[in-house]
């Protein structure tokens, strides 16, 4: 960005404007500046069209929606029942239990992606056989359709079916059930943490590394006294990243569970509300509290870590 | 590379790491078509891989109309998404990495809400809306929530992609009587496509994993995409098991993903990564 040469139109010097030459140059400039203005907002505008469409009005819709009653079974008896909708959530053990069981999804399983993401980056970054072979096979992990792997998992824990399955049933049971789900979780994401940080840890200079070991440094050491504070940034944005999406959970739990036994996420909660319940209200409800759950969470991130936003860091 | 000795330690160690990363990536996916290459006897003995391989279970979904409509629906919703996606994405891109105009900061972040906004929430009213109007489960119907998460993706890795263009080859072209749009469509667009390229597999596979809209603004198979009709697989009578057609499907959706990466590998590592360190 830094190589862009600045609009020319401000840089004109105001003593010079009695001088009649610049004053065209000026006003050329500034209808190149206008046609630039006009193409950008054009360029921008069916993106923004579409995506004003299809995600912020569905969205305040949602906000609406959850002031109703409003049952698809019952078409007509749509009414204003301002704040109760919340209420019934906020006070349903059902809504907590699934708020429990994402939370616990999303602290652990991010937390072992960027442990496991860390060791996966470090290979790819720093093996010195088969780099390639490598770097390519950790992909296919990112690749797989997330249903298809689950299945795999859940095939796999299945009794009479699975190499894993031995005489439990953990699929069955609560906790088991979790723990799978986390691991489904992180084998399918552990790739996308450990590409971000793999650009980290490119950026780290080769020379401040062997200095560092010259000064007698062990590997170690190295590690978390340059390293870690120098990929920081990627460190976070990979961590922002994966906990919004972790908060989302739901086709893993869907196919492995259908979250039977409280493993619900509450996604999935928020889905059988609305399209096996059809209760719009409800459903609409808990779409609202996720979506000020996810805010609070990215809010949280930006403000505790200082996590550059990607947008953000975008700017010149 | 630096002149760091490679002794036959170093080599065996960082050998044995390179296996563990194989097999993490690959166990549950040879698992997976080890299971739809088992016929009926050996499906419930639990071995890892199978003792007798056969095709029964490819043959069977090929012949089942649900599952083909299902592989054409992917097909042509996912291609029809990144197309359009790709397009709108490619225009915004430009613009932000190139032109200076009021709000664009306004559109980044925008953008940026929508890729991290919970998709459930959208999915709620997006049912509501599209029964009213007539589009739920049809193509159109998933294509247009496809389309909006696509665009910050896309908006997002292009734009990473467009600053590392050279900037002079514009300017000069411009300045030999180009307006901004033939500059754009002459001589920038050749030398952006190699960034769109990787853009379109990035949002491709975004929209071919996609399961939360597909099982919800769809109610036949008109428009349900393969991963949601494997949850509704049935065996060929009540009391069978669909696992070993589950299995199939799951190979079969999993192979053009799985190609795409060996094939693009540089590329996608490069989409993934562009701006995220970047700053």
């Amino acid at each position: 960005m830094s190589t862009v040469a600045p609009p020319p139109t401000d840089a004109v010097d105001p003593v010079d404007e009695a001088d009649e030459g610049l004053a065209i140059a000026r006003k050329r400039a500034s209808e190149g500046r206008r046609a630039e203005q006009r193409l950008g907002l054009m360029l921008c505008a069916p993106a923004v069209l579409v995506m004003l469409t299809v995600a912020a009005y569905p969205i305040l819709y949602a906000i609406y929606l959850s002031f109703f009653k409003a049952d698809l079974r019952q078409p007509d008896a749509n009414e204003f029942v301002g704040l109760s909708n919340y209420v019934t959530v906020l006070s349903s053990p059902i809504w907590w239990t699934s708020f429990g069981v994402t939370m616990f999804i999303t602290v652990i399983g991010a937390a072992a992606e960027l442990v496991l993401g860390m060791l996966l980056a470090i290979v790819m970054h720093r093996t010195i056989v088969g780099r390639g072979l490598v770097r390519t096979s950790a992909l296919v992990p990112y690749a797989i359709v997330t249903v298809v792997a689950a299945f795999s998992w859940r095939f796999a824990w299945t009794q009479g079916i699975g190499w894993l399955a031995g005489d439990g049933a953990p699929l069955t049971d609560r906790w088991p059930s979790i723990w799978i789900i986390i691991l489904a979780e992180v084998w399918k994401t552990v790739p996308f943490m450990a590409l971000l940080l793999m650009a980290g840890l490119a950026l780290v200079p080769e020379d401040l590394l062997k200095a560092a070991s010259m000064d007698g440094a062990s590997a170690w050491q190295r590690f978390w006294k340059v390293t870690v504070p120098l990929i920081k940034p990627s460190i976070l944005v990979a961590l922002l990243f994966r906990t919004l999406d972790a908060f989302r959970v739901f086709d893993n739990i869907f196919v492995l569970t259908s979250g039977s036994n409280e493993t619900s996420s509450v996604s999935m909660v928020a889905y059988n509300n609305l399209i096996r319940g059809l209760n719009l209200g409800i459903g609409s409800t808990m779409a609202v509290l996720i979506f000020l759950t996810t805010a609070i969470i990215a809010f949280l991130f930006v403000k505790l870590f200082g996590a550059a936003a990607p947008g953000g860091s975008e700017k010149r | 590379m630096t002149a760091v000795t490679v002794t036959p330690q170093r080599r065996i160690g960082w050998s044995v790491a390179n296996v563990v990363v194989l097999l993490y990536a690959f166990v549950p996916i040879v698992w997976i078509i080890s299971l739809s290459l088992k016929g009926d006897d050996t499906l419930n003995d639990g071995n890892y891989l199978p003792l007798n391989p056969t095709s029964e279970a490819y043959t069977q979904i090929f012949s089942n109309t649900d599952f083909v409509r299902a592989l054409v629906n992917s097909i042509g919703i996912c291609l029809i998404a990144t197309g359009i996606a790709l397009l709108l994405a490619t225009m915004a891109a430009y613009a932000i990495a190139r032109l200076d105009f009021p709000g664009k900061q306004a559109i980044v972040a925008t953008s940026l809400l929508i890729s991290m906004f919970p998709q459930i929430a959208l999915v709620t009213p997006l049912f509501k809306i599209e029964t009213a109007i007539g589009i739920f489960d049809t193509w159109p119907g998933l294509i247009l929530p496809y389309i909006t998460f696509a665009l910050p993706l896309g908006i997002y890795t292009l734009s990473a992609f467009f600053r590392e263009i050279p900037w002079e080859l514009e300017k000069a072209a411009q300045m030999d009587g180009a307006t901004p749009y033939q500059a754009f469509r002459r001589v920038i667009a050749p030398l952006a496509l190699p960034g769109v390229f990787t853009t379109a597999i990035l949002v491709f596979i975004a929209c071919w994993n996609d399961f939360l809209f597909a099982i919800s603004l769809t109610s036949t198979n008109s428009a349900r995409t393969v991963p949601a009709a494997m949850s509704y697989f049935t065996g060929a009578t009540t009391f069978e098991k669909p696992t070993a057609a589950i299995a199939a499907a799951a190979v079969v959706i999993t192979i053009p993903i799985v190609l795409f990466v060996l094939f693009f590998q540089r590329r996608i590592v490069a989409g993934l990564t562009s701006g995220a360190v970047k700053g």
